[in-house]
Order: structure tokens, then sequence, then C-alpha cells
């Protein structure tokens, strides 16, 4: 009963919209729901990138911390975004810290025995890297339109 | 076209400058505002269209005519013409949704049409503001933009490029918050202002969220120098955009924008 409701939880997330049933199936049991209270870190930078989270409401607030400059942050991800990326790449480490700024729910996916069923089940492997890849494109766009500076005086 | 007139400043306070009264304006015009000796800049109307006994220009000191506006003293004259070009699409807005999308300075321009939409609130479906700043000192009219929030007129969205950790808003490019908006493309108009390659990334998220070119506004700027489409400096493609702009529908520009060497 807490699997097919946590199944349906994963299937009504927007990044997993469209998902087959037997994707659901296989993603579920490597699924489990998280919570997060305001000023909890999800995740240090350094961390091994074990699992990723899929939010279902609050904010999180990705960051790093600079000597003399105290925590940085570059982006805020809210409800029906993905935190954590760096589970997909060896060394499977953070490269930042993940801090929840508000009450905050996701699902947590275990990145292990995700990686271990993509590898078992390539048609889950490539479903899954079609759903990831825009993430990973959209921030990258974002990223370099921040890089740029658009709003600073030029000239 | 009006002929150049000084107008005396009433009240300087950074960034904005009052005059201290006016013609009648549309939302999204401009004024030439010149220092003699100096020059003279186009700078947007940034105050109430239904407050058009005062003026209100947001200026940031970049060239020598701008920094000479920043620096001016209560009291002191300035030069002044128009006001001149395209104002915003507001009697196409009734019935839709309105999703306003500025970026740093870009919000000047495009804060006479959110008055003159919160003035015709009832006559409106969703009215949504996205502002995207530098960080957050740099947020232009933060007060206003909070008080929004707080209202129930408004759904208002702030993020920053970079924050330190003292800041509980979003983090990250404006045009992320269109994706979130949720918008309904079949009732929606979008208005947009701010640097180009803001825009040029803002159109795409609209696009993306189902918005046709003939929905898309968007404010334009060049080196606007006669302001009537004389002399040709502000010219783009087939427009000048003194006259034909700084407001344009996006199908207007024909496929102009972020096109290298026009």
């Amino acid at each position: 009963m807490e699997i097919e409701g946590l199944e349906r939880i994963v299937r009504e997330h927007p990044f997993f919209a469209g998902l087959e049933e037997g994707a659901g199936r296989l993603l579920v049991g490597c699924a489990r729901n998280a919570r997060f209270e305001a000023g909890q870190y999800l995740f240090h930078e350094g961390d091994a990138a074990d699992e990723l989270y899929l939010l279902r409401q609050g904010r999180v607030g990705l960051g790093i911390t600079a000597p003399g400059r105290g925590a940085l942050t570059f982006q805020t991800l809210g409800s029906g975004e993905v935190v954590g990326l760096s589970w997909l790449l060896p060394p499977y480490r953070w490269s930042y810290d993940a801090k929840a700024l508000e009450l905050t729910r996701a699902i947590s996916l275990d990145a292990k025995c995700l990686r271990q069923k993509c590898d078992a089940d390539h048609d889950l492997g490539y479903e899954l890297m079609k759903r990831f890849m825009p993430v990973l494109v959209a921030r990258l766009h974002a990223t370099r339109l921040q890089m740029l500076d658009v709003y600073g005086t030029h000239g | 076209m009006r002929p150049p007139r000084p107008w005396r400043s009433a009240q300087r306070r950074t960034p904005c400058f009052r005059a201290l009264r006016g013609p009648g304006f549309e939302a999204g015009q401009f004024n030439m505002l010149g220092i003699p000796g100096i020059g003279e800049v186009p700078i947007s109307l940034s105050g109430d269209p239904a407050d058009p006994a005062r003026l209100l220009h947001t200026i940031r000191a970049v060239g020598p005519v701008s920094t000479a506006l920043t620096r001016l003293a209560c009291g002191e004259r300035v030069a002044l013409r128009g006001p001149f070009g395209t104002g915003w699409p507001l009697l196409e807005a009734a019935g839709k949704d309105v999703i306003a999308v500025a970026g740093g300075l870009g919000l000047a321009p495009l804060r006479p049409a959110l008055h003159a939409l919160r003035a015709a609130r009832a006559r409106l479906g969703r009215v949504i503001v996205l502002y995207g700043a530098r960080s957050p000192q740099e947020i232009l009219f933060r007060r206003e933009l909070e008080s929004w929030q707080r209202g129930v007129d408004f759904e208002v969205e702030i993020t920053v490029d970079h924050a330190l950790g003292d800041w509980h808003g979003h983090v990250g490019v404006v045009t992320r918050l269109i994706e979130r908006a949720k918008l309904d493309p079949a009732r929606a108009l979008a208005l947009t202002c701010g640097p180009e390659v803001m825009m040029r990334f803002a159109i795409a998220a609209l696009r993306h969220a189902g918005l046709g070119e003939e929905q898309i506004f968007l404010s334009m700027e060049r080196n606007m120098q006669c302001a009537v489409g004389l002399c040709g400096h502000c010219q783009f493609g087939p427009l000048l955009l003194c006259r034909d702009g700084p407001v344009l529908r996006l199908d207007r520009l024909g496929g102009l924008i972020g096109r290298k060497e026009i």
C-alpha cells in the first residue's frame, strides 16, 4: 500500500510526467519520502552524491561557501524541480551545498540503486537520460546568462 | 513634435529624478533629457501615467549626460523633450493574463504599465510580474515590489543572479521564473524589458511556454538622438526605434532580434 502510494507520488512528479508504468515500478524501488526543515542541509559540498531529490514542496538553495564572503547562493530550486545531478557521473561527489530555505518535502532517490538499475536496463537508463539532459542543458544556459552579467554596466 | 523646453527638477532621489510637471504620457514612452553643454539622452518614463503632473525618470550613471543628470541638485535645470515613442499595449490586455518580465533597469520602463494594469485590475486575468536583478542590493523599487508581493493584485516573483546567505528569495536567471509561472498560452500577453540578451532568453522561454510572436511585446533600445524618426541613428532594420518603438510586438521585428550587423 505504501509502495503504491509512493509510486503514485513518483509518477505524478512533473519530472517523471508520462513515465511508463513499468519504469515507474522500477524507480519506486529506489525512492523514499524525505522532509527537511528550514535551514537543514540536504547535502554538503564534497559529500558522496548518493541521493538525488525531486522537490514536491518548499525551496532549496544551492551555494558554495567562500572564505571571507560566507555562503554564496547561485541558484534556488522549487517544487517540481530536481536537486542534484552529480550522481550521474564519477566521482559521484557534490560540488556545492544544498540547503532547505523553508520546509521542504521531496522524493529522495537512492543514486547507487538508480545507477545499478540503469546499467541493468538500458531502456530505463535512456529514459532517465532523456529527462536529465534537458535539466542539465537548461542549467548550463542559465549559468551562461548569469556569467554574462547582463544587468551590469558595460562599456 | 514638442519643442525643447526647460524643466526644473523638484527633487532627486537616487536613482530617480522628478520634474515638477509635464504633459501626459503613455506607459512605455521616453523623454529626451539634456544638460546644456553636455548632451541629451533618451530616458524612459517610470512614473504612474495616472499622475502625469509628476515626471519620474530612473537614471543610471553610465555616460557624461546620465552622470550629470544623477548629480543634479534640487532647483537645477534640465532640458526635456517628449514624450516620444510607442507605449505598452494596455488596451489589448483586457480579459487576458499579463506576464511582465523585467531585468535590471528594465523594470523602469515597465513600471508605468504595472501601475496602469493595477488600476485596471478588475478587467484582467492573472497579472504576473517577474523581475531579475544582479543582486538584492540592486533591486529597483524594492519596497513597491514587496508591497505588491504581499497584495492580491499581482503575482510577483523576484530573482537575483547572485546572493549572500541573508537573501531568502529566488536565485537564478529571470527566464527560469517563466517556466514556473505555468502560463495559459491561449490567454497570455507578455511584456518584457531589460538587456537585449535577457530579452532573447525571455522570448525563448515564452515561446517554449506556447506564446506566439503576436503575444509578446518588448521594449528595444538603440542610439536615439533626434527622437522623431529623422536622423536614423536608431535604425533597426526597417524600423526607427525612436518612432516605431521603443515598444514593439515581436512579429514586427521580423526575426531581427539577436541578428548581428543589421
